[in-house]
C-alpha cells in the first residue's frame, strides 16, 4: 500500500492554489508542516483535503485547541492532525479563532472521528463548533463552569463558595457520613 | 427402618408413621443443606483447579470449614431492602425459590425404600416444582425495584418456561420404556435390561435433558439471568445477607434435583448396571447410597466443568437453541422411542 | 399510578450501565435506551477519571511530567512513557542510543503483551469464559515480575528517560525474559484452545460490532481496532521509531472487521511481539544507554552532583526550571500503543515547560464509535463491544 509518498509542502501548496486567501502562513519545524489558515472556510478545506484523489487525507488523527493568551492575536488556535494513508504523510492544520468570536465550523459531517475531540475542545476551551451534532461537555461534569485548558483558567481553586456543586456536595456528604465512622 | 424402631418404641399407627415421617424428612433436610454447603466449597476447588489456583484455602485444613465460615458470614451480614421494593413480595421470593427446590427432595428416592413421599406421579411433581422456582425469580426481579433485577427476572422467565418444554419432552422416552412416572419404578425398569442404564438407548434424550437442566437451573453457559458482566448479578442484584444465601441454596439445591433425576432417570439410581455386577459381584454389597452420592457428583462436577469451560450464550442464541434444536431433538427421540418399543 | 385510558404509551426501558459496572473496565458510563433485550440508543459518558494531564503537563517541566504519562494507560505506561520520551526527544532534536533504543522497543512489546493479556482475559471474562481469564492473567503475572526485575515498578513503570533509558538491563533478566519467550507462544495456544473454535465464543463474536475499512479510517480509529478492518496502518512499520526498523516482524489485519477479526488480530500481535523481543534480546548492541548530546536534557547521575559543582547547577537548574533550552517549535510524535495511536503534541515557547501538551489517546476516540457499534444490537452485544474496542479509561479521560 505504500504508494507514491507526497511530500506535505506538496499539499500545503495545493491548498494554498485552491484557497488562496485562507492561508496565512505556512510553517515547518523539525520536518512537520503546519498550515495556519483562517477559520471561515475550515470546512471546504477539510473536506478538499479529504477528498481529492490525489491528496486523500482521510485519518483525522486528532483536533485540539490551543490557547495563545497574551501572545498572539486571535488568540485560540484549533490544530488539526491530518494523515494520508495512502501517502503516508502527516499534515499540520491550524485554524484561528478570536476570543471574541468564539468559533469554527465542525468537520464531522466529514470525519465521524472528529465528534469527541471536538466536543473536548469545546468543553477545555470554550470554542464553539457550528454544525456539531451533539456539542456537549464530555470529560467535565455539564454544570461545570469555566474552559480549564484556557491559560487565565486558576490553577489553584480559592472560590470558597463558588465552587463546584458537585463538589461542595461530595464535601457535605463526607461530612455527614464521619458519624458512622468507628471512633 | 425407621418405621421399626419408632414402633417398638410403643408408638404405633398414624403417629407413629407420621413422627418416622418428620424424622425422615429432618434427615433429607440436614444432609441436604450439608451437601448444598459443600457443593459451593467443592465447585470453588474444581473451578479452582481448573483455573490452575488453589480455590478457598485458609479457613481450615485446605478451606474444608470455608461453606461454614460463608454460611455464617450471611446470617450476620446486613439485611437491606431497597427503599423502593415491594418488601412483602421482595422477602417472600428467596423462601419461593427455596422451597420450591427443596419440595422436588420429597419424591426423590436416595436408595432403595428411602424416598419422603412415593407418589406415582413422581416426575410430573418435580416438573411442577422446578417451574415454581421461576416465581420466586420473577417475584425477586419485579420487586426490588431495579432495572437490572428486572431485567434478569424477564431472561429468567423466558428461559426457563422455554427449557421446560424440552426437559419435560425429554423424559418422555423415559417414561414410554419404564411405562411409570414413579422414580423407584423407573430405577427398577432400568434393571430389567442388560445395560441397566436408559442413557444408552435414551441418549438423545439424556443429551437434551443435560442441556435443558443447564438452563432450568441458570447455570452457565446459560447463567443469563444472572449474566455477571451485563446485568451485574441479575435478580437477586439487590438482595444481600442471608436472602442472598437463600437464592444461592436454591441454585444449588436446584442443581443437586437435576443431577438426581438425571441419575434416576438415565443413569439407574442407586443400582449397578448388571453386566458389571456379573464383573464384579462384590460390588453389589456397596450400599446404593453410595453410587447414588457418587453419580450425582458426578453430575455436579460436569456442572462445574461445564462453568469453567464454556463462554455464556447470548439471549437469542439461548432461544433458538432452546425451541430450535432440544424440542425437535426431544420430539424425535419420543418417535423413535414409542416405535421401538410398539414393534419389538 | 393509574393508567388513563388510551393514554398509554410505550416507552424504552432507559438503563445506566457503569460507572460501576463489572464489564464497563473502570469507569465508562453507558446510557442504554433497550426496548426488550435490543438496544435503541446508547449514550457514552466519560470524564469520570479527568484528572487534567494535559494541564498539569503544561505545568511541570519536560521532565517532571513524565510520571503523568504512567497514569494514562495504566495497563501498558511503559508505551506511554516511550511514546512521551520519543516526542519531547524529536522536538529537541536528540536521538537516544542504540542500546536504549533496543531497550525500549523490548520494554514497548512486553507492555503490549501484557495490555493484550489483560484485554483478552477481561473480553473473555465478559463473554462468560472465566477461565481464560485466570490463564491469561498468569502469564500476566510473569511479565509484571520481569517489568519489576528490569525497572523495580510493576505498573507504573517511569523507566526511559528523555535520551535513554533510566537503568541497564541485566543478563538475569534477559535470560529469564528469553525463557518467557520461549514458553509464551505455547500459552497462547492454550488459550486458543479454550475459545478460539468455541461455537459459543464464534457466536458471540463473529459478525458482531462490525467496522467497515471506510468508517474505520472515518472514525479515526487506530492500532488493532483498524488493522481488524483490514487497514494496514502500523506506526511501528510505515513510521518506525526506535529500533522498529531493525527487526522482522508481521502485521497482522483482518477481514471483516468484527469483533472476532479484531480478537484474532491482538492474539497475533502477541506473537509478533514476542517474535520482536526476542529478536531485540538477540541483537542488543553494547554501548551506552543514555544519549551524549543530551546532557543539558537529563539529570547527572547523584555521584557526581554530590561530587561535581557543575553536576550539581545541572541539577539544580533542570529540576527547578527544567531544559532551559527548548527550541521554539511545535512537535507531534505518535508512536504504536498496544490500544492505537498514542499521539503526543507539544508547543514548545523556549521555556522549561511545554506551552500546550496535547495527548491523542486513543481510547478516547474508540469509546466515541461505542453508539455506532451497539445501537441495534442486543444488550449482551455491548459487553462484546465494550470489550472488543480495549479501551482504559484513564487514557480516554486523562
Amino acid at each position: 500500500m505504500v504508494g507514491n509518498v507526497l511530500n506535505p509542502k506538496e499539499a500545503a501548496e495545493k491548498i494554498k492554489e485552491k484557497f488562496p486567501e485562507e492561508i496565512r502562513e505556512i510553517r515547518e519545524h523539525n520536518g512537520q508542516l503546519s498550515v495556519i489558515i483562517r477559520r471561515d472556510r475550515v470546512s471546504e478545506i477539510l473536506k478538499y483535503l479529504n477528498s481529492d484523489p490525489l491528496l486523500k487525507f482521510d485519518l483525522l488523527k486528532d483536533v485540539c485547541g490551543v490557547d495563545y493568551y497574551k501572545k498572539k492575536e486571535p488568540r485560540f488556535e484549533v490544530v488539526y492532525h491530518l494523515y494520508s494513508l495512502q501517502n503516508r504523510c502527516l499534515l499540520r492544520l491550524r485554524a484561528e479563532v478570536p476570543e471574541d468570536d468564539c468559533w469554527i465550523q465542525s468537520s464531522v459531517d466529514i470525519f465521524e472521528g472528529a465528534n469527541w475531540p471536538e466536543r473536548e475542545c469545546y468543553d477545555l476551551f470554550g470554542i464553539v463548533f457550528k454544525g456539531h451534532p451533539d456539542l456537549r461537555r464530555v470529560l467535565l461534569p455539564d454544570d461545570w463552569e469555566g474552559y480549564p485548558l484556557r491559560k487565565d483558567y486558576p490553577l489553584q481553586s480559592d472560590l470558597g463558595e463558588r465552587e463546584w456543586k458537585g463538589y461542595l456536595d461530595v464535601i457535605e456528604l463526607a461530612k455527614k457520613n464521619m458519624e458512622f465512622e468507628t471512633k | 427402618m425407621i418405621e421399626s424402631i419408632i414402633s417398638s418404641i410403643g408408638i404405633g399407627g398414624f403417629a407413629g408413621s407420621m413422627i418416622a415421617l418428620l424424622i425422615k424428612i429432618a434427615i433429607v433436610f440436614g444432609v441436604v443443606m450439608l451437601h448444598v454447603a459443600y457443593a459451593t466449597y467443592f465447585e470453588r476447588k474444581v473451578i479452582g483447579h481448573i483455573q490452575m489456583r488453589l480455590g478457598p484455602m485458609t479457613v481450615g485444613p485446605h478451606g474444608i470449614l470455608q461453606p461454614v465460615a460463608d454460611g455464617i458470614k450471611s446470617f450476620f451480614k446486613e439485611d437491606v431492602i431497597p427503599s423502593g421494593a415491594d418488601k412483602a413480595i421482595f422477602k417472600l421470593a428467596p423462601v419461593v425459590s427455596v422451597f420450591a427446590a427443596l419440595g422436588c427432595l420429597a419424591v426423590v428416592p436416595f436408595f432403595d425404600g428411602f424416598v419422603l413421599a412415593n407418589i406415582n406421579i413422581g416426575l410430573l411433581y418435580i416438573f411442577a416444582m422446578s417451574s415454581l422456582s421461576a416465581y420466586g425469580i420473577v417475584m425477586a426481579g419485579w420487586s426490588s425495584n431495579s432495572k437490572y433485577s428486572f431485567l434478569g427476572g424477564l431472561r429468567s422467565t423466558a428461559q426457563v418456561i422455554s427449557y421446560e418444554v424440552a426437559l419435560g419432552l425429554s423424559l418422555v422416552g423415559v417414561m414410554i420404556l419404564s411405562e411409570s412416572l414413579n422414580l423407584t419404578e423407573i430405577v427398577n425398569a432400568q434393571q430389567k435390561y442388560w445395560h441397566g442404564m436408559f442413557i444408552i438407548p435414551q441418549f438423545l434424550g439424556a443429551f437434551v435433558f443435560m442441556i435443558a437442566a443447564f438452563a432450568e437451573t441458570n447455570r452457565a453457559p446459560f447463567d443469563l439471568p444472572e449474566a455477571e458482566s451485563e446485568l451485574v448479578a441479575g435478580f437477586f442484584v439487590e438482595y444481600s445477607g442471608m436472602r442472598f444465601a437463600l437464592f444461592y441454596m436454591a441454585e444449588y439445591i436446584g442443581m443437586l434435583v437435576m443431577s438426581s433425576i438425571s441419575v434416576l432417570c438415565f443413569m439407574g439410581g442407586w443400582t449397578l448396571p448388571p453386566f458389571i455386577l456379573e464383573v464384579f459381584p462384590s460390588l453389589a454389597a456397596v450400599p446404593g447410597l453410595v453410587w447414588f452420592l457418587f453419580k450425582i457428583y458426578f453430575h455436579v462436577f460436569v456442572y462445574y466443568w461445564i462453568r469453567s469451560t464454556l463462554p455464556r450464550f447470548r439471549y437469542d442464541h439461548l432461544m433458538s437453541l432452546g425451541w430450535k434444536v432440544l424440542i425437535p431433538l426431544a420430539l424425535i427421540n419420543i418417535v423413535i422411542t414409542a416405535l421401538v418399543k410398539y414393534y419389538c | 399510578m393509574p393508567i388513563q385510558k388510551g393514554k398509554l404509551r410505550k416507552k424504552e426501558l432507559t438503563i445506566n450501565m457503569g460507572p460501576q459496572h463489572p464489564a464497563t473496565h473502570g469507569v465508562l458510563r453507558l446510557e442504554l435506551d433497550i426496548d426488550g433485550e435490543t438496544v435503541v440508543k446508547c449514550t457514552p459518558h466519560v470524564g469520570y477519571l479527568h484528572r487534567g494531564t494535559e494541564k498539569l503537563g503544561e505545568n511541570r517541566t519536560y521532565l517532571s511530567a513524565l510520571p503523568l504519562t504512567d497514569r494514562l494507560d495504566y495497563i501498558s505506561s511503559m508505551a506511554n512513557n516511550v511514546g512521551y520520551c520519543l516526542a519531547v526527544e524529536r522536538l529537541f532534536g536528540i536521538e537516544a542510543p542504540e542500546r536504549a533504543k533496543f531497550i525500549r522497543t523490548m520494554a514497548s512489546e512486553m507492555s503490549r503483551i501484557s495490555s493484550h493479556l489483560l484485554w483478552l482475559g477481561t473480553h473473555a471474562l465478559d463473554i462468560g469464559a472465566m477461565t481464560v481469564f485466570l490463564y491469561a492473567f498468569k502469564e500476566r503475572e510473569w511479565i509484571l515480575d520481569l517489568f519489576e526485575m528490569l525497572t523495580g515498578a510493576r505498573l507504573t513503570v517511569t523507566y526511559p528517560r528523555i535520551g535513554g533509558v533510566k537503568a541497564d538491563v541485566s543478563e538475569e533478566f534477559l535470560s529469564s525474559l528469553y525463557k518467557f519467550t520461549d514458553e509464551f507462544p505455547k500459552r497462547i495456544e492454550e488459550y486458543e484452545t479454550l475459545i478460539d473454535q468455541n461455537r459459543i465464543w464464534l457466536q458471540r463474536t463473529k459478525n458482531i460490532g462490525i467496522i467497515s475499512a471506510e468508517e474505520a479510517v472515518n472514525w479515526g480509529l487506530t492500532g488493532p481496532m483498524l488493522r481488524g478492518s483490514g487497514v494496514d496502518y502500523d506506526l511501528r512499520k510505515y513510521c518506525p521509531y526506535d529500533a522498529y526498523d531493525q527487526v522482522e516482524f508481521d502485521v497482522p489485519l483482518g477481514k471483516c472487521g468484527d469483533t472476532y477479526d479484531r480478537y484474532r488480530c491482538r492474539m497475533e500481535e502477541m506473537l509478533q511481539s514476542n517474535r520482536i523481543i526476542r529478536q531485540c534480546i538477540e541483537k542488543l548492541p553494547q554501548g551506552p544507554i543514555m544519549s551524549p548530546d543530551a546532557p543539558k536534557l537529563t539529570l547527572p547521575p547523584k555521584e557526581r552532583v554530590q561530587k561535581d559543582m557543575e553536576a550539581m547547577i545541572q541539577h539544580f537548574v533542570l529540576i527547578t526550571k527544567g531544559p532551559i533550552t527548548a527550541p521554539d517549535g511545535e512537535m507531534y510524535s505518535a508512536i504504536e500503543a498496544p490500544k492505537g495511536e498514542l499521539g503526543f503534541y507539544f508547543i514548545s515557547d523556549g521555556t522549561g515547560r511545554p506551552y500546550r501538551m496535547r495527548l491523542r489517546s486513543p481510547s478516547f476516540v474508540h469509546a466515541s464509535i461505542l453508539p455506532k457499534l451497539c445501537e441495534g444490537s442486543l444488550v449482551a452485544d455491548v459487553i462484546a463491544n465494550i470489550g472488543t474496542i480495549d479501551i482504559v479509561l484513564g487514557e480516554c479521560d486523562r
